[in-house]
């Protein structure tokens, strides 16, 4: 019986084999490698890294598929950041904590800034389901409203990634510059307890490394969803020939705008996750060089690829790590340089390259041990 | 002038009221001043194959663009079915029935033939819709059916990049076909095509015209005899000339400026 080629085309599986193994690959390393080689310091810092990551993979969406590059996703970083950093700050701001201000039950910063009552916005923050709903609906609101606007006059490319990079430098000038409300340039700091639970020591570090690494994976595969449904293939198609997808009946700004909430909540869930791991957030994580710095992970790691992200994330921040306590001064030349290799000899960044070389050799091996695969899609995406 | 060309038993009466599938009156767009399109009037029955010609800078491709909404008219109406098109969106002209091709082959190189004619098919067009979009039987077959149409059946699970020159142009006309429009645009479709592909592409417009109206820009006279069944000819943003290939041929304005040279 022949049958025509099209009624062998199905959806495509959710995860191809390959991505499965990738999938399976960064999770041991996540949750089993790192955690048995690593002191408790060292960990603590790779969730650090870990939380940059979902800045990374949200740029892989907006930037890689839909070809939105926003040069301000520490806007997002540091939205979710600050939102988590409030409720903690409250928590930790009690009566009995604060008795020695001379308004006690408020935030230090704001003593010091002769503030005398919580500011409205802050209130809510007492509350720990608000400011979760907060950290996924406040940024996607913000993105919302800046791509509605840009999208809907369609300001694109460029003159997008520089509007990005003014609200990341506005930003960040708001928050310094408000130091009664904000903690100006030195952020909000002495986080103690989220929901009772000391946030300071190993055991809570280890944990909160963990948790970080579980909505690190539950992302991926939302991406993953994403990714393989028709909304996938229509960033793509958009990024290569936009009016084609106008004239074929799609209203292009909404779907724009749809990849650009979604990196903000992915940046959104990574900043609020620093707070918490860190102990700390400032307006140093919200303006245009992190922004950049996060660009950078996504093209290492390869800004076509949801696992490159995450490697490239973790690989640049080894290496800074690695290379500024020997060469603080050169470390940034050598970022700027890493950035400019890549994208003009590896412009698919550390996935590119795997893809070119080591997976055909892979594929030919699984190949020769399996039976044919029923015939699904070559995704687009690879 | 207008009137001239209308039908004799239509002077008088209102050309919109009129079963027209498209009324174009008075269309009119200036670019800073310069008028790339001047009170230019055309209608077009339903199951026409109307085709625009005229030369280099007459602004033909500006009338599609003006018809499917990529530029805004200064002046004048586009009726559609006796919907006014020139206060519509791009996607709502779509949506009612508009589908244009353009110039340069504009498909998807990343994506198979078969993703390419999956974006197309009318269904899942919003941000939702688009996320849980389905490929069921019904999908398959519409697009398997329309991959036959247009010569790439056994192309479906190619990438859209490696398909030659001609083939991309076919694709972008499925991809159009596809959302079943009432009134299809197509910018110069065989443009760049060998001979043997050109007989092809008139073989499918003839056999997509049922239950359609074609629109067709083209330059190549032989093609053009083949598949209009009127010509309208446009000369520096104005109609110069229209009616049938046969008298369009020996209007003495049109070989002055166009056919003659």
């Amino acid at each position: 019986m022949t049958r025509s080629p099209a009624s062998n085309v199905h959806d495509n599986p959710f995860m191809k084999p390959m991505e499965w193994i990738s999938l399976a690959l960064l999770a041991a390393v996540i949750f089993l490698v790192l955690p048995m080689l690593l002191d408790a310091f060292r960990l603590n810092l790779v969730g650090k890294y870990l939380t940059y990551s979902f800045v990374a993979l949200g740029l892989v969406i907006c930037w890689g598929f839909g070809g939105i590059l926003s040069l301000g996703q520490g806007v997002f970083f540091g939205l979710g950041g600050y939102l988590m950093a409030m409720y903690l700050k409250l928590e930790a701001s009690s009566i009995e904590n604060t008795k020695i201000q001379s308004t006690p039950g408020i935030p230090d910063f704001m003593d010091w800034n002769q503030i005398t009552a919580l500011p409205w916005f802050w209130k809510p923050f007492t509350s720990l389901p608000f400011t979760i709903l907060a950290v996924l609906v406040v940024p996607a609101l913000f993105a919302f409203v800046i791509g509605t606007a840009m999208f809907r006059r369609r300001v694109g490319g460029t003159y997008f990634a520089i509007i990005t990079q003014a609200i990341a430098a506005i930003l960040t000038i708001l928050i310094v510059g408000q130091q009664g409300y904000t903690g100006g340039i030195n952020g909000i700091t002495d986080l103690r307890t989220l929901h009772g639970w000391d946030i300071r020591t190993d055991s809570a570090h280890n944990i909160l490394y963990f948790v970080n690494g579980g909505l690190l994976v539950a992302c991926i595969l939302f991406a993953q969803y994403v990714k393989r449904s028709k909304l996938g293939r229509i960033l793509l198609a958009m990024r290569d020939k936009e009016d084609r997808v106008r004239f074929s009946g799609y209203q292009v700004a909404s779907f724009k705008t749809f990849a650009f909430c979604l990196a903000a909540v992915f940046a959104a869930i990574g900043g609020a996750m620093f707070t918490l791991q860190v102990g700390f957030m400032s307006p140093s994580f919200v303006g245009i060089v992190p922004s950049i710095e996060m660009v950078i992970y996504a093209a290492v790691g390869g800004r076509l690829s949801l696992f490159g992200a995450v490697w490239g994330t973790l690989l640049v921040n080894w290496a800074k790590t690695t290379f500024s306590e020997s060469f603080p001064e050169l470390w940034l030349f050598g970022l700027g340089a890493l950035f400019i290799a890549v994208v003009l000899a590896f412009p698919n960044g550390l996935a590119g390259i795997y893809r070119t070389y080591v997976e055909p050799r892979l594929t030919r091996r699984v190949k020769a041990l399996e039976p044919a695969p029923a015939v699904a899609l070559p995704h687009a995406a690879e | 002038m207008n009137a001239a060309i209308l039908p004799s038993h239509l002077i008088g009466a209102d050309p919109a009221e009129k079963n027209f599938l498209l009324a174009v009156e008075g269309l009119t767009v200036s670019f800073d001043g310069f008028k790339a399109v001047n009170d230019v009037s055309f209608y077009v029955d339903p199951n026409e194959i109307r085709v625009i010609i005229g030369p280099n800078g007459a602004g033909k491709t500006t009338v599609l663009d003006l018809i499917c909404g990529r530029t805004k008219a200064s002046s004048g109406s586009i009726k559609y079915k006796g919907q006014e098109l020139t206060k519509l969106s791009e996607s709502a002209i779509v949506l009612a029935g508009v589908g244009r091709k353009f110039q340069t082959p504009s498909i998807y190189d990343d994506l198979t033939v078969f993703e390419n004619l999956e974006i197309s098919y009318p269904r899942g067009r919003s941000v939702l819709g688009a996320l849980t979009f389905k490929r069921d039987a019904q999908v398959r077959d519409r697009i398997e059916e329309v991959a036959s149409m247009i010569f790439l059946k056994d192309q479906l699970l190619e990438r859209a990049e490696f398909l030659s020159h001609g083939q991309k142009q076919w694709l972008e006309i499925g991809m159009l076909l596809i959302q079943d429009p009432e009134l299809l645009m197509l910018d110069e479709p065989v443009a760049g095509m060998s001979v043997g592909e050109r007989i092809k592409t008139a073989e499918l417009l003839n056999e997509i015209i049922k239950g359609r109206s074609v629109l067709v820009i083209e330059h190549d006279m032989k093609f053009v005899e083949d598949i209009a069944h009127r010509v309208t000819v446009l000369h520096q943003g104005k109609v110069l000339s229209e009616g049938s290939m046969e008298r369009v041929k020996n209007d003495p304005k049109v070989i002055e400026v166009y056919l003659g040279h």
